[in-house]
């Protein structure tokens, strides 16, 4: 049997402080950290979720109109739930402007590479994200602090793009292409130096001179804020290891999204990161019948059909249909828990709870604390 | 490099009306978990099941066509993964957007083995990751040569490219993305390669399809992407439905209220001899069914705004292989009489 995760527990215990939530894209995430936070807060607990990308109608219910990083409290809820959505470019412009002088910073506002990187670069909204839960942290105002990760194609992204941004704006390549005189001093940079004017060469070439000019006035602009971007990043890395973080894997009972979780439950484990356990979403369910066993999808089928060689009849066309329908869940049923069993058989250890589908989206608290008693055992 | 098989299809008809038939470059797009290179692998196939040469192309860095048609992970080259009887081939890439820079450098500049020193220095990954959107231009600039390549006889390369693309969040940023960096370069090569790139993907050969599920979300991004892409100057295809449910409930099996009549059910489930006590979960899950299957008559009223023919795929309870895709494809065509 698969060890279940109770993840009501995990969120009443005052030793937990923050809970993440990862998974690839369109797993239910989202709903999932929401769902947490609110059994936070019922359970007494003040609590701040933090989502990125909400649905417009759950975010509604939850209050949230517009991005603008302020945590506000949802009405409705028992206790103290708060939730905001995250606004990357806001958080990012913070960065900058308690890093520098406040005309450095207009100069790096300006900048149309900053422009890009502010909004649209791939990891800047992780980055933010990750930022946004530091600042969270380091508030200490929250007993419970629950994280929503953004949607991306690789559940791993949410670790990673945040060094990566943050190695890249300190990057040794950087200072090279902008400043190689910089270099100088030691035998084997000489050669770095004689690399990088082919570099700086081949790409002004390929991007066009005023690319280059803006790169450089850009990554100047920055440059008092060198460091503090790496060191930032692997602050909030950090603080993720620590033991009142708890990371909690959403996946659907699909193949891809299986194995998004599983990477991710390999890379925690190799990191040494605390995993709470794997949320299955959408897992399609026969009702159970009560002193019996499940009829069969080839059973109910072949029923259904001896229905319909019969005389038609109301009794005869409504159990047909209802037969129909039941042969098409219990195929499903019978796919989702293959798919789920497969992940425990490779994972034993990981603590699981089953989501079953439900018939619509989640759209108020209602739905929320609905959720809520599923994820507790 | 392990060798990699290829697989003889059926020959299939030609497309549903309302894909105009012009089309060459086919763009596939959904929100994420829509299941959209599924559904441009499929499509694909159909194309190629029409005797057409056709090229798949992936540009997010996973393997999918590999594991779709389980082959060796693609290499940085064109790999053939099915023929049919009647001259169709179905060829895979998978763009990388470091490879597509090298393959630049030595277009344009026949500077390959400096190109491969900056790799080796990470100076690539570098800039294809630094400039925004240029991983992008050095993307949709491959796809586009792949379009319009000739053979030396003067013949295109390919009858047909089918692009599984960014999902629906990015996808118009990914497809403008030649004009954007092209408005930051006054000049050089993505300056005069822009017009090009921009003169395909907004032209009539190429249309963009949006894969959706009849659920909330991915409805209303699609509704949102086909008016951006439609603001933007792109042509949408087709909206294509992806596991649908058939719909199995009949409105007049349920009561005034949408309730269901256990013991009627229960007197029909007698006449097959199966055990009363079915009759309650069956009744539980009926109408369960009968919720999502009125959910999914709105969603897909919804889509009604979106004026673009639509095709429905079932579902096919993944994993999909070869097998499975050849039944999505036949849904792209319709059979010659």
């Amino acid at each position: 049997m698969t060890n279940p995760l109770d993840l009501c527990a995990l969120v009443r215990d005052p030793a937990t402080r923050i809970v993440v939530t990862c998974g690839s894209g369109g797993v239910g995430k989202t709903t999932t950290a929401a769902a947490m936070a609110l059994l936070g807060a019922e359970a007494g607990r003040r609590t701040v979720v933090l989502t990125i990308d909400p649905a417009r109608r759950l975010a509604q219910s939850m209050g949230l109109t517009e991005l603008d990083n302020t945590p506000r409290l949802v009405e409705g809820a028992k206790g103290e739930l708060f939730a905001m959505m995250l606004d990357m470019k806001r958080t990012f412009d913070d960065v900058v402007l308690e890093h520098s002088t406040p005309e450095r910073a207009a100069q790096i506002f300006e900048n149309p590479f900053y422009q890009s990187l502010s909004s649209s670069f791939a990891g800047t909204q992780e980055y933010m994200a990750m930022e946004k839960l530091g600042q969270l942290a380091a508030a200490d105002e929250w007993d419970l602090i629950v994280v929503d990760t953004p949607p991306s194609r690789s559940a791993l992204d949410f670790l990673d793009a945040p060094n990566r941004l943050g190695r890249f704006l300190d990057g040794r390549m950087i200072r090279l292409l902008t400043a190689p005189a910089r270099a100088g001093g030691k035998a084997y940079l000489k050669v770095m130096t004689a690399s990088v004017g082919v570099f700086a060469k081949v790409f002004t070439r390929i991007l066009g001179g005023d690319l280059i000019r803006d790169l450089s006035a850009f990554v100047t602009a920055l440059e008092s804020m060198f460091g503090g971007f790496r060191e930032r990043a692997q602050h909030t890395y950090e603080l993720l290891k620590t033991p009142g973080t708890a990371f909690v894997v959403v996946a659907a009972p699909e193949p891809d999204a299986l194995r998004e979780a599983s990477y991710f439950v390999e890379r925690l484990s190799a990191e040494r990161m605390p995993l709470a356990g794997l949320v299955v979403n959408r897992m399609r369910r026969t009702a159970p019948v009560p002193g019996g066993q499940t009829l069969s999808a080839a059973r109910a089928e072949a029923c259904a059909d001896a229905l319909a060689g019969k005389p038609r009849s109301a009794a005869g066309n409504l159990a047909e249909t209802a037969l129909r329908v039941h042969a098409e869940i219990a195929g499903a049923a019978e796919h989702d828990a293959r798919m789920a069993k497969r992940f425990s058989a490779a994972h034993p250890e990981v603590p699981v709870v089953e989501v079953p589908a439900l018939a619509a989206d989640v759209h108020d608290l209602e739905g929320l604390r609905a959720i809520g008693e599923l994820l507790t055992r | 490099m392990a060798a990699i098989r290829t697989a003889t299809l059926p020959v299939r008809g030609r497309l549903v009306d309302g894909i105009p038939t012009a089309t060459r470059l086919h763009v596939v797009t959904g929100k994420g978990g829509t299941g959209k290179t599924t559904v441009a692998a499929a499509l694909a196939l159909a194309l190629a099941g029409g005797g057409r040469k056709v090229l798949l192309i992936e540009v997010e860095g996973r393997q999918a066509i590999a594991q779709l048609f389980d082959v060796p992970a693609l290499s940085y080259a064109e790999h053939r993964l099915a023929t049919t009887a009647n001259g169709g081939q179905l060829w895979g890439l998978a763009i990388d957007a470091e490879e597509a820079m090298i393959e630049y450098l030595e277009m344009f500049y026949n500077m390959k083995r400096s190109a491969r020193g900056l790799k080796r220095m990470g100076a690539v990954d570098f800039v294809t990751t630094l400039a925004p959107g240029l991983r992008d231009v050095l993307l949709t600039g491959k796809v586009k040569e792949s379009v319009t390549r000739t053979n030396p006889d003067g013949r295109l390369a390919y009858d047909a490219v089918v692009l599984d693309a960014p999902p629906t969040g990015r996808i118009r940023q990914f497809l403008n993305a030649t004009q954007e960096v092209a408005s930051l370069t006054k000049f050089g090569p993505i300056n005069r390669q822009s017009e090009g790139v921009m003169t395909l993907l907004h032209g009539t050969q190429t249309c963009v399809h949006l894969v959706t599920l009849l659920e909330e979300m991915p409805v209303q991004e699609t509704l949102d992407a086909a008016v951006e892409l439609t603001e933007s100057g792109f042509h949408i295809g087709a909206v294509i439905v992806n596991r649908a449910r058939p719909a199995l409930i009949d409105s007049e099996l349920l009561d005034v209220d949408g309730s269901i009549d256990v013991k009627l059910l229960a007197a029909g489930l007698r006449k097959v001899n199966l055990p009363v006590t079915n009759a309650a979960p069956l009744a539980e899950e009926m109408s369960a069914y009968a919720e999502r299957q009125r959910i999914e008559v709105e969603n897909a009223r919804e889509l009604d705004s979106v004026a673009a023919p639509r095709i429905e795929l079932p579902d096919l309870n993944p994993p999909v292989g070869l097998g499975e895709l050849q039944q999505l494809a036949a849904r792209f065509t319709v059979p010659e009489s």
